[in-house]
C-alpha cells in the first residue's frame, strides 16, 4: 500500500494535504464567524438582563468603559434603572468572568457568572443563583457590606469548602462596586452632603 | 463483506479493543473530561466525530502518501477535523464548549485517533474504517459516561445533572484522585464481564 519515498512526491503531498486542509478550515471559520460572535453576545446580553431591573434599551450598544470593565447602563424610557458592570477576577481554577447588577439606591440587584474555570462539584456551585454568596450579595447595600467571607470578617458566608472560589466572588463584586461609585454615586453624594448640611442647620436652630 | 463482520467491526470497538478498558489508550482526556456524565458523553461525541472523519479520510488518501511522510500527513488532516469540530460546537453548543473548550484542542494528540489511523485505517477500506471509527467512538463515548456518571454520582450526589440525594457526595471523586479509582475499578468490571463471555 505504502508508496515509496522521493523527495518529490514526499514534498507534493504534504503541500496538497496542507493546501486542502487550510482552505476547508478557512471555508468553515468564515461560516462559523457570525454565529461564534453571535452566541458571545447573546451570553452578555443574558448576563446583563439577568443582573438588573427591567430595562428597553440595548445597554450593550452603550457600554463604556471604567478601570477596563465595561459598564452596560440599563434604561427604561430614557431613565437609568441600574447598572451592570462586567469584571473579572481570579478564581481557583483561573480567570472568573461575572456581571453584578445594581439599581440606582446603591445596592445591588443581582449577579451572574459568565465564564469559569472552577472545579466541578466544589467551586463551579458559583454558577447556581442560590448558593450562599450570591444569594447573600441580593439586595446588599453596597455602602454598609463588608463584601469579604465572613471567615475573613466579612459579611457573606463563603461555599463549604470553596473559600478561595468565594473569596474571588466577593473581590470581584467589590471591584464592581467601587466602578459602580464611580460611574453612578457622584450624584448620590453630593444628594448626601446636602442632605447633612440641611440637618447641621437644622440642628443648629 | 457480510453484514455480520460489519457489525463485528463495530462491536469490537466497544468490547474486544475498548479504547479507554483495554487499549487504554487517550487517557489524559479520560481523566480530564469525566468530572460529570454529560462532559464525559461530550467529549466522547467529539472524540468519536473526529475518528470518524479522519478514519474516512486517511483510508482514501493512504495510497498516494509516500511512507516516510504518512505521520505528518495524519496529523494535519486530524488537527484539522478537530479545529472544524472546535468551530461548530462554538457556534452551535457554546454551553457545551465552554466545559470542554480546553480538551477539545487536545483531540489531536490523543493516541487513540491516530492509533487507529496507523493500526487500521491505512490498511482497509473507506467503508470498514467509518465502522471501525464508529466502533472505538462508541467504545470511548461509553467507557466516559460510565466513568463520569459514576463520579457524578459519587462526588455530587446527581446523575446527568439531576440530584439524587441531598448533600454533597464525596469530593475526591470529582477531583483527579476519584477519577484514577473510578477508571480502575470499572476497568476490573469490564475485564471481569467480557473474559466470561470468550
Amino acid at each position: 500500500m505504502a508508496k515509496e519515498s522521493t523527495f518529490g512526491n514526499m514534498v507534493l503531498s504534504l503541500t496538497v494535504i496542507c493546501l486542502v486542509c487550510s482552505a476547508l478550515l478557512g471555508v468553515v471559520y468564515s461560516v462559523t464567524k457570525a454565529p461564534i460572535e453571535a452566541a458571545q453576545v447573546a451570553k452578555v446580553n443574558d448576563a446583563i438582563a439577568a443582573v438588573v431591573p427591567q430595562f428597553d434599551n440595548v445597554p450593550s450598544e452603550e457600554m463604556s468603559v471604567v478601570d477596563d470593565c465595561e459598564v452596560y447602563p440599563a434604561k427604561m424610557g430614557g431613565e437609568i434603572v441600574g447598572y451592570a458592570i462586567k469584571v473579572k477576577s481570579s478564581g481557583f481554577g483561573g480567570a472568573l468572568q461575572m456581571m453584578v447588577g445594581f439599581t440606582n439606591d446603591g445596592t445591588i440587584y443581582n449577579t451572574s457568572v459568565i465564564s469559569h474555570s472552577e472545579t466541578p462539584g466544589l467551586g463551579a456551585k458559583i454558577t447556581d443563583e442560590n448558593i450562599q454568596p450570591r444569594a447573600q450579595v441580593k439586595g446588599k447595600d453596597i455602602a454598609s457590606t463588608n463584601f469579604t467571607v465572613s471567615k475573613d470578617g466579612g459579611d457573606i458566608d463563603a461555599i463549604t469548602a470553596s473559600t478561595i472560589t468565594s473569596r474571588a466572588f466577593l473581590k470581584g463584586v467589590s471591584a464592581a462596586c467601587e466602578i459602580y461609585k464611580k460611574v453612578a454615586q457622584p450624584v448620590v453624594e453630593e444628594v448626601a452632603v446636602e442632605e447633612e448640611t440641611i440637618n447641621t442647620e437644622e440642628d443648629e436652630q | 463483506m457480510s453484514s455480520n463482520s460489519k457489525l463485528k467491526l463495530i462491536l469490537d470497538g466497544i468490547i474486544k479493543n475498548n479504547p479507554t478498558f483495554v487499549l487504554v489508550l487517550g487517557m489524559c482526556p479520560t481523566l480530564g473530561t469525566t468530572t460529570s456524565a454529560i462532559n464525559g458523553m461530550g467529549m466522547g461525541l467529539a472524540t468519536m466525530c473526529v475518528l470518524i472523519l479522519s478514519n474516512i479520510t486517511i483510508s482514501a488518501i493512504a495510497r498516494f502518501i509516500p511512507d516516510k511522510v504518512r505521520i505528518p500527513c495524519y496529523i494535519v488532516v486530524i488537527a484539522a477535523f478537530v479545529t472544524i469540530v472546535q468551530f461548530l460546537l462554538q457556534a452551535y453548543v457554546p454551553s457545551l464548549y465552554a466545559t470542554l473548550g480546553l480538551f477539545i484542542p487536545l483531540i489531536v494528540v490523543n493516541c487513540i485517533v491516530l492509533g487507529r489511523a496507523e493500526a487500521f485505517a491505512n490498511k482497509n477500506s473507506v467503508g470498514d474504517s467509518a465502522l471501525d471509527g464508529l466502533g472505538i467512538g462508541l467504545g470511548f463515548t461509553i467507557a466516559l459516561t460510565c466513568i463520569g456518571l459514576v463520579r457524578e454520582i459519587l462526588g455530587s450526589g446527581a446523575a446527568f445533572g439531576f440530584k439524587l440525594f441531598e448533600g454533597d457526595g464525596m469530593l475526591a471523586f470529582v477531583l483527579a484522585p476519584g477519577g484514577f479509582i473510578v477508571l480502575a475499578y470499572l476497568m476490573v468490571l469490564f475485564r471481569k464481564l467480557t473474559s466470561k463471555k470468550a
